[in-house]
């Protein structure tokens, strides 16, 4: 009986079923985020969206039931800073989210000063680069994300962010929300003579050159707007045009020093700033606290390299930042600062959940993991009147777990994504070492998962 | 009038209500006031009695420094740590960049620089631009936030550079900065970085102009939109207007000259010349535009164009009336530059106290902070460094520098808590190499299929 879904999903996590009328799933322990915990209740889900929830509610009688027992359900996962639902994004690494620098267009021509808008798409938009199809969008549904916040991440200014479900069968379908903000990365091009700029300060200071020329670009257009006859005409620039058009910034920030640096610029340029990556961000809690600032923090860790020289002793400050790393979270709440965990490329649920534990371990509440991953990002990003918990009227988007969220052995048993169901692929669990050797179809699986 | 903008900006927000602090017994070199044996006292931050004989306040906290030396703080006029980046090596005017942008108050560099004595350095964009980036001034609050490092009330820099470095950045042969298929970067000769440097501060007076036309026109009560603010344009009009320094790197006679002339036809002051190797050779013209010159003490032929280098730069261009510092620049010299001022008392004959400028009041007086540090006066910032023998011998140490009359380095404690530090350290490997066993691909190591 359980053969039948496993061979289904192995075609490729395929829906199962188009949903008929609802979809109720019963007696299941809830956890709505935007409020208490119910023990056992009922989620209704009708046209892709919350119908009812509640421990007192009926279900219709033209429902799909299912029983939940020894199940609960969440609200889907939000990755609050990511590629996923782009394809070409996909690549090996390089395009991850948060990565501290993407390769310049190798062909582009040199640029000589701020006016060529070096290594700048500030106008493209993701809404119109997600598609169905991007291959990672089953292994991440797999982990619990049912949302993407999306970006475009080459180039100093990347371009435009949108809120994206993981499934759908248009790339239509998949937008629920554009202008997420502008996501910005540190890219220099390499060495001299690579064209401007090719240091971290050319950067910052092309970064505040494009923000000074996109104000003039908007004063001169309202002074044509109003004096048409007799003024010449702004020269159309799309780079400040998707500048103009963000309303948010999405800036990296791997220690206290670029936490501290990229605020105050924020603040110069007078952008509402997202700060993302923070590794350092246990040490940097007083900063966004005292900016009222917000925090997007990577799961991934940072972690010694694997090619690192074992016989080259790291300083003590490497070594410290590696160790606390993951208590961000932790100290980011109890300083009462608002942030988000984001998957940082990450797309296998053993190695998500273990990098969520692990903040955990460091002092973090489980609900405020799981709130990090949900409606906080929902509130961050302007959505949480459709995402991020279970409430009527809300986005039929859940998960449905065997066991606590983020626990070593808990199942994904199903995922809900604008309220159609899928059944992820169940991640071979790792052997233990000694344990009896897997063989067969298992041990493919697993090849295919590495 | 500048001078007396920097002071009132001085009030330092960070210091809090301490007890004062009292050095005993100690050799005073004052540099400004003479040498004396007696006390220090220092009070919110300042220094608030110097003397023989000082009357001390009950709730001073005492330190005795018997047979030991207190000079000023070092300051060191030309440094690159402390940043994140240093050369925006693209274009040969990256004036738009500023090195205030990248500090980085966790360089290890400062707390090794305080620990030499150094307590405010110059730090500066690299040497690959005939007109360089942004330059700041820092104390070496090492712990601090990269803001609080700022010398508040400094004039800000900006780094000029001749010769080699920027015409070797711009040549494609010449691959000793841009490794590999370097594409020709204008200037690749020095009459081409004095065209550059021409060029560019036509277009700042342009820009200036622009922004008078419209000032005019709005004064007027004409409708106008502002002109773009150019960031590389600006820091330009800063130079013609006096309200940013130029530190300009060179080497030889005749760009020196060169550059003396540019300044001079558009009407701006080179405040420092840095290296300034060949200095010696054009003492008198230096003098008669009034720049600094801060060079070092006796390196050189390290390349073609410091062949003509000579250990007496330092005192020949003092005795001809140039305000004259020795620098470092490299985060190693940094840590000893109290041996590179001893140089020139073998090296020109130098007096004691003469030496001792070339680090403490001449870089201030070229900094134009000399108001603040510099010297052991009354009033001035408790910047301390106190030696456990003469500053000018080699054998010298550094026990304890304060900046702010705040504590920054004490030899002793530095000594004692090394292995608390080094048993943190095993303790994290440790704990890393665990986690990492703990996690180890599972199947790692079981017998292939």
């Amino acid at each position: 009986m359980k053969l039948l879904p496993v061979l289904l999903s192995a075609i490729g996590g395929v829906l199962l079923a188009a949903p008929p009328g609802a979809i109720a799933i019963r007696n299941a322990r809830v956890v709505p985020v935007s409020g208490p915990a119910i023990q056992k209740g009922t989620v209704v889900l009708r046209n892709g969206l919350i119908e009812a929830v509640g421990a007192e509610v009926t279900v219709p009688a033209d429902a799909w039931v299912i029983e939940g027992d020894g199940l609960t359900v969440y609200p889907g996962m939000i990755d609050a800073l990511s590629t996923f639902g782009i394809p070409e994004a996909a690549p090996a690494s390089g395009a991850r989210a948060g990565a501290q620098a993407a390769t310049p267009q190798p062909a582009a021509p040199l640029a000589h000063g701020p006016e060529d808008r070096p290594n700048t798409t500030s106008w493209l938009k993701a809404a119109d680069l997600v598609k169905p199809t991007d291959q990672r969008l089953e292994s991440v549904r797999a982990e619990g994300f049912t949302t993407a916040v999306t970006f475009p991440t080459h180039g100093i200014l990347a371009g435009q962010g949108a809120v994206v479900n993981l499934a759908g069968e248009t790339a239509g379908e998949m937008v629920v929300a554009e202008g997420a903000g502008q996501y910005v990365t540190f890219a220099t091009s390499p060495g001299f003579g690579g064209g401007f700029p090719n240091s971290l300060m050319g950067v910052l200071a092309y970064i505040r050159q494009v923000y000074i020329d996109a104000g003039h670009y908007r004063q001169a257009k309202q002074f044509y707007a109003a004096h048409s006859r007799g003024t010449p005409r702004p020269e159309f620039d799309r780079a400040l045009e998707g500048v103009l058009e963000s309303s948010r910034v999405l800036l990296p920030a791997t220690r206290r020093v670029d936490v501290d640096r990229l605020l105050r610029m924020a603040d110069e340029l007078h952008v509402e700033a997202l700060l993302y990556g923070l590794p350092e961000g246990y040490r940097s809690a007083d900063l966004l606290k005292n900016a009222a600032a917000t925090a997007l923090v990577s799961l991934k860790w940072p972690e010694k390299s694997k090619d690192a020289d074992p016989e080259e002793a790291d300083s003590i400050r490497v070594l410290q930042v590696r160790d606390h790393a993951p208590s961000t979270p932790a100290v980011l709440a109890r300083s009462g600062v608002r942030f988000a965990l984001y998957s940082g490329g990450i797309d296998k649920r053993a190695d998500l959940f273990r990098a969520v534990r692990r903040a955990i371990d460091a002092g973090l509440a489980p609900e405020d993991a799981l709130r990090a991953m949900t409606l906080t990002p929902a509130e961050i990003y302007g959505v949480a009147d459709r995402l991020g918990s279970i409430e009527k009227g809300k986005i039929a988007n859940l998960v449905v777990t065997k066991g606590d969220l983020f626990a070593e052995k808990t199942e994904v048993k199903y995922v809900f994504v604008d309220g159609a169901k899928f059944e992820p692929i169940e991640e071979p669990a790792a052997p233990k070492p000694g344990a009896p050797e897997a063989s067969g179809p298992a041990s493919n699986q697993s090849g295919a998962n590495q | 009038m500048k001078l007396a903008l920097i002071v009132f900006v001085g009030a330092a927000s960070w210091l809090t209500a301490a007890p004062p602090i009292v050095i005993q017994n100690a050799t005073i070199l004052t540099v400004t006031k003479g040498t004396l044996n007696g006390s220090v006292l220092i009070r919110d931050g300042k220094i608030a009695e110097v003397g023989e004989n000082i009357s001390i306040p009950p709730d001073a906290k005492k330190i005795d420094a018997s047979g030991q030396f207190v000079m000023p703080g070092i300051i060191d006029c030309h440094s690159h740590i402390a940043a994140d980046s240093i050369n925006e090596g693209s274009v040969s005017v990256s004036s738009m960049v500023g090195i205030q942008d990248v500090l980085n108050p966790d360089d290890v560099s400062i707390y090794r620089a305080v620990a030499g004595g150094v307590t405010t350095a110059n730090i500066l964009h690299g040497s690959a631009n005939s007109i360089g980036g942004k330059c700041t001034v820092i104390k070496l609050r090492w712990g601090k936030d990269a803001t609080d490092m700022i010398f508040e009330g400094a004039l800000p820099g900006i780094k000029f550079a001749l010769g080699e470095n920027p015409k070797r950045a711009g040549n494609p042969t010449g691959q000793r900065i841009g490794a590999g298929n370097v594409p020709g970067r204008y200037p690749a000769t020095r009459m081409g970085v004095e065209d550059v440097i021409r060029e560019a501060f036509n277009q700042a007076k342009a820009y200036q102009q622009s922004w008078k036309d419209y000032n005019d026109k709005v004064a007027r009560g004409e409708q106008a939109i502002p002109p773009r603010r150019d960031l590389k344009l600006e820091p330009l009009v800063e130079v013609l207007e006096g309200k940013r320094l130029v530190h300009a790197h060179c080497y030889r006679a005749d760009e020196i000259l060169m550059l003396l002339r540019v300044a001079d036809d558009y009407g701006f002051k080179i405040r420092t010349l840095q290296h300034v190797l060949e200095g010696y050779k054009v003492a008198k013209e230096i003098a008669a535009h009034g720049a600094g010159a801060s060079t070092f003490s006796d390196w050189w032929a390290y390349k073609l164009e410091a062949f003509d280098a000579i250990p007496y730069n330092a005192a020949i261009m003092m005795r001809k009336g140039i305000i004259v510092s020795l620098n470092s620049d490299s985060d190693e010299l940094m840590r000893h530059l109290n041996d590179e001022a001893a140089k020139t008392l073998k090296y020109g004959g130098l007096t004691e106290t003469e030496a001792l400028s070339l680090i403490t009041i001449n870089p201030a007086k070229q900094l134009m902070i000399d108001n603040r540090v510099g010297s052991i006066e009354v009033g001035k910032d408790a910047d301390l460094a106190i030696f456990d023998k003469h500053p000018l011998s080699n054998y010298a140490k550094v026990e304890k520098v304060f900046i702010d009359g705040q504590l920054y380095f004490d030899r002793a404690t530095d000594v004692a808590e090394r292995p608390e530090r080094e048993a943190e350290k095993k303790k994290l490997m440790d704990k890393e190499k665990e986690e990492q066993k703990k996690n180890a691909p599972a199947g790692r190591g079981r017998p292939a299929a």
